[in-house]
């Protein structure tokens, strides 16, 4: 396959009007860890955003980044470190999942709208994303929203950028949110709940003030591969706190005293909580070195666990539970069903599934994104038309 | 008052045939939900950006999705221009007729359909008030956090359409963050669902897409939200400075400490004195500008985060810090606030511009924004959201005077220039409507435009919804 690497917008829009004339496919790739996301592309040639590198401008005062999208999230990280900053949606690392290498891309993160733990209380990759610059399949150079926290000038273009897995046109730069990192943070674990009483457990906690950040549920056949083996004994419903030291600590009491209802409460400290969610985030009980199918299933908070016990009477599955029981990741043993998960899905009021991982076989009979009802998928069709007419970016790659 | 920003001209075949459309609109509705005469169309004619009117057509209150399908369907089959209205309460224009065009207004789509606690989502039709959401489930200890300062009046629907923010969503976010679904009327009369209570759905964010359109690609007649437990506390407090520059550095310093406040609110002193002889607030007279800074948690959290904003406003010379003693005063102080707009009008027409500007160039922008309303002669008042750069300020004039008008209007557009000029944008959270329309290419490059255009064509190409609004009159050939 041979690979373009452009190193301006301009050598970008250059290589999209080429390829538009010819009407030849374009993979479109950041850092390529994430490959194996969507369906199969039928490209030839290979477009990567990483010669488009480097962090434009950081003002920590104003909370906002701007980087080229080929930038390595690692520089991106370490500048937010050093500005004690974040990305509030906890982009995951899917390295060890998709058992792949190379450096994952801020503009790869923004592309497949990356969120991790806390986008159920802080928003999505989508939420934090302010503005875009990015090449469309005319080989127009387009920019989109801006470099401020509020902002309705005109249709949100941004949203669409941001999760559209590169079918819309290559993201040359974007603009996020950077608020500040908590100084402390403390999880609470809760041992010994099935998957119904820790959904329970889990909305009670949500209706408390004390807010919570993080609330996950790791069923006794992951709980052991996390931390290294160092949770209590038992399934871990496990619920997070972050902010100022001597209000974490506050809040974690008054959580503890609700939580104590459900079962035995144990502590975990900040570092200790840290790196918990960091494996929740990278899903980390599945990263087994394997193909086997991996789901991720986004539905309502309650329903979650309605899915998976469904599915056990059908299926080998393996799951566990984040944001509240609303996302959750399944590993299938053999095939991916993914009929079955989808008709479940539905029957329970709606959401949707995407296989993550899946040997190529597998991959080639199932579509990797949920399909769409027809009136939604032909407004999307022609979403993709206004952007690509020539249809070069990645295409099928949705469905 | 002179109308600057012309509308297009009326479909002549349309109005040629507004006999036979109505009778058309009676029978698809039931007689109270259609309005036709032209005296009961005058409450119609504009909204809160009240210099233009335009007297429509008729007006269709539709009760169900259904019926909304018909009503668009109709439209769509013999290219009647649809305007949608929630509340009306539009600072921008979004939600004025023109002669040629049913207004589609949600008011009577006004019944909350599910609240889920468990989940933490409400689902409601889409002419629901702002306040009505969080009052339905405050008892519960829940509440939505989009507050508009119209929040008693204006509709879900048009917080969507126009994506509104309110003194809050410095923490929470703006509506497009805090929407999980909605169910949505193409212009064809398709009825689609797009999220749910799920929190992400498949595909393109076309959700994301919608929030914000100002009624550019459909009708939205139901919406799911996402509701948030009430915080242990809050308490507003007061902080007065000498000067604006003092206020507005202060600001800077607070969110560079890393301390995000619920809400950080600015006024100078025209505002302050405006807004408190309408509320009694307890505002300090004896000061140039003043923050209304609310933290929440318990009680020693905000007494801990209190603590180290008083630090901060120390190093800017603060001459006032007032908390308040009890709920009553918190109350008013946001009440204050929040009937800043209804205030000045008392004691004068206003605009309200509402352009977005970097933090760091807050003070800059204030200084030339005085000296720009002072080459016009006319007098400005600060009142907005600091904490994200959210700037408001009112240009006082008097509408009877049409050069002092054309001088107001001509005023704010330099001021919203300005906000464009340092990195900032037209509109945080009022939306483009018709006010700022014509402004849309000091912000965008031609191309950005049309890129819009071509997705909006993806919805409605006949231009059919809102047709006035958001993209300049000319150059709409991409679509």
């Amino acid at each position: 396959m041979s690979e373009f690497r452009p190193a301006t917008e301009a050598e970008v829009a250059s290589i999209a009007r080429d390829h538009a004339a010819r009407g030849a496919a374009l993979s479109v790739v950041g850092g390529n860890t994430r490959r194996g996301f969507g369906n199969a592309v039928p490209a030839r040639s290979m477009l990567r955003s990483t010669a488009l590198s480097g962090i434009v401008t950081y003002n920590p005062g104003e909370m906002v980044m701007t980087a080229r999208a080929g930038t390595p999230l690692a520089v991106v990280e370490a500048a937010l470190a050093e500005g004690g900053q974040m990305m509030a949606f906890e982009p995951a690392d899917h390295r060890p999942l998709m058992a792949t290498d190379g450096e994952p891309t801020i503009g790869g993160v923004f592309a497949a709208n990356i969120s991790g733990p806390r986008r159920f209380v802080a928003g999505a990759a989508r939420d934090s994303l302010l503005g875009v610059r990015f090449v469309n399949g005319k080989g127009e150079i387009v920019k989109a929203g801006g470099r401020v926290m509020k902002n309705v000038t005109g249709l949100d273009l941004v949203k669409l950028m941001a999760g559209s897995h590169g079918t819309l046109g290559l993201l040359t730069e974007v603009t996020f949110r950077v608020p500040p990192r908590p100084k402390a943070e403390e999880t609470l674990v809760v041992s010994g709940l099935n998957d119904a009483e820790a959904a329970e457990a889990m909305a009670a906690a949500m209706a408390l003030s004390v807010e919570v950040s993080g609330a996950a549920h790791l069923p006794l056949t992951v709980a052991w591969k996390f931390l290294g083996g160092k949770l209590p004994e038992g399934e871990a419903t496990v619920l997070r706190i972050e902010g100022l030291p001597g209000s974490v600590d506050m809040r974690a009491k008054k959580l503890t005293d609700t939580m104590a209802r459900f079962g035995t409460v144990t502590r975990l400290d900040g570092g200790q909580s840290a790196a918990l969610w960091r494996e929740i985030r990278d899903i980390l009980p599945f990263a087994d070195g394997t193909l086997r199918p991996v789901w991720r299933v986004s539905v309502a908070p309650g329903v979650g666990h309605q899915l998976v016990a469904a599915l056990r009477l059908e299926a080998g599955v393996d799951a566990f539970y984040d944001w509240q029981g609303g996302l959750v990741w399944l590993r299938m043993e053999a095939e991916p069903e993914g009929d079955l998960v989808r008709r479940y899905i539905h029957a329970l009021g709606g959401g949707h599934a995407t296989l993550v991982r899946a040997a190529p076989s597998a991959r080639a009979a199932t579509q990797s994104f949920q399909p769409q009802p027809e009136a939604v998928a032909l407004l999307s069709r022609r979403v993709k038309e206004s952007f690509d007419p020539a249809g070069i970016f990645n295409p099928g790659k949705m469905g | 008052m002179a109308e600057a920003i012309p509308f297009l001209a009326p479909r002549a075949d349309v109005l040629a045939r507004r006999a036979e459309i109505v009778a058309d609109l009676i029978d698809l509705l039931p007689p109270e939900c259609l309005v036709h005469e032209p005296r009961e169309l005058v409450p119609f004619e504009t909204d809160a950006f009240v210099s233009y009117r335009r007297l429509p057509l008729a007006v269709a209150l539709p009760r169900s999705t259904a019926e909304v399908a018909a009503v668009m369907k109709y439209c769509h089959r013999y290219g009647v221009p649809l305007v949608p209205r929630g509340a009306g309460t539009s600072l921008s224009g979004g939600a004025i007729p023109q002669e040629d065009a049913v207004v589609l207004g949600l008011s009577k789509m006004n019944r909350i359909l599910d609240i889920d606690l468990a989940d933490r989502t409400m689902t409601m039709q889409a002419g629901v008030t702002n306040l009505a959401i969080s009052d339905a489930v405050s008892g519960e200890g829940f509440f939505y956090a989009p507050d508009p300062s119209s929040q008693l009046a204006c509709t879900i629907g048009g917080n969507i359409g126009m994506n509104s923010g309110g003194a809050h969503c410095l923490k929470y976010g703006v509506t497009t963050n805090n929407l999980l679904g909605v169910t949505m009327v193409l212009t064809d009369g398709t009825v689609i669902e797009l999220g749910g209570k799920a929190l992400d759905a498949a595909g393109y964010d076309l959700l994301g897409l919608v929030c914000g359109s100002e009624g550019q690609l459909g009708v939205v007649t139901e919406a799911t939200v996402r509701l948030i437990a009430k915080p242990e506390g809050a308490r507003p407090v007061l902080f007065g400075f000498d000067t604006s520059e003092e206020a507005g550095a202060c600001v800077a310093d607070v969110i560079a400490a890393g301390i995000i406040p619920v809400a950080i609110e600015f006024m100078d002193k025209p505002a302050i004195e405006i807004c408190e002889a309408f509320a009694k607030a307890g505002y300090p007279l004896d000061v140039g500008a003043l923050l209304i800074v609310e933290v929440e948690g318990s009680e020693s959290e905000m007494d801990a985060m209190l603590a180290d904003i008083v630090a901060i406003a120390r190093r800017h010379a603060v001459k006032v810090v007032r908390e308040c003693q009890s709920a009553t005063e918190a109350a008013l102080i946001w009440k204050g606030r929040k009937s800043a707009f209804g205030a000045t009008g008392r004691i004068a027409d206003y605009i309200c511009m509402d352009g977005t500007v970097p933090l760091s160039q807050l003070s800059h922008v204030l200084k030339k924004t005085s000296e720009i309303v002072d080459h016009y002669g006319l007098r400005v008042a600060n009142v907005f959201h600091a904490g994200d750069g959210n700037m408001h300020p009112l240009i006082l004039f008097n509408a009877n005077d049409p050069d002092e008008a054309a001088k107001a209007e001509a005023a704010g557009m330099d001021i919203l220039k300005l906000c464009v000029d340092v990195g900032g944008c037209l509109t945080g959270e009022h939306g483009v409507g018709i006010e700022k329309r014509d402004l849309m290419r000091h912000q965008y490059a031609e191309v950005d435009l049309q890129q819009m255009m071509a997705v909006r064509a993806a919805f409605d190409p006949g231009w059919i919804l809102n047709p006035s609004k958001v993209f300049p009159l000319d150059g709409r050939s991409a679509a």
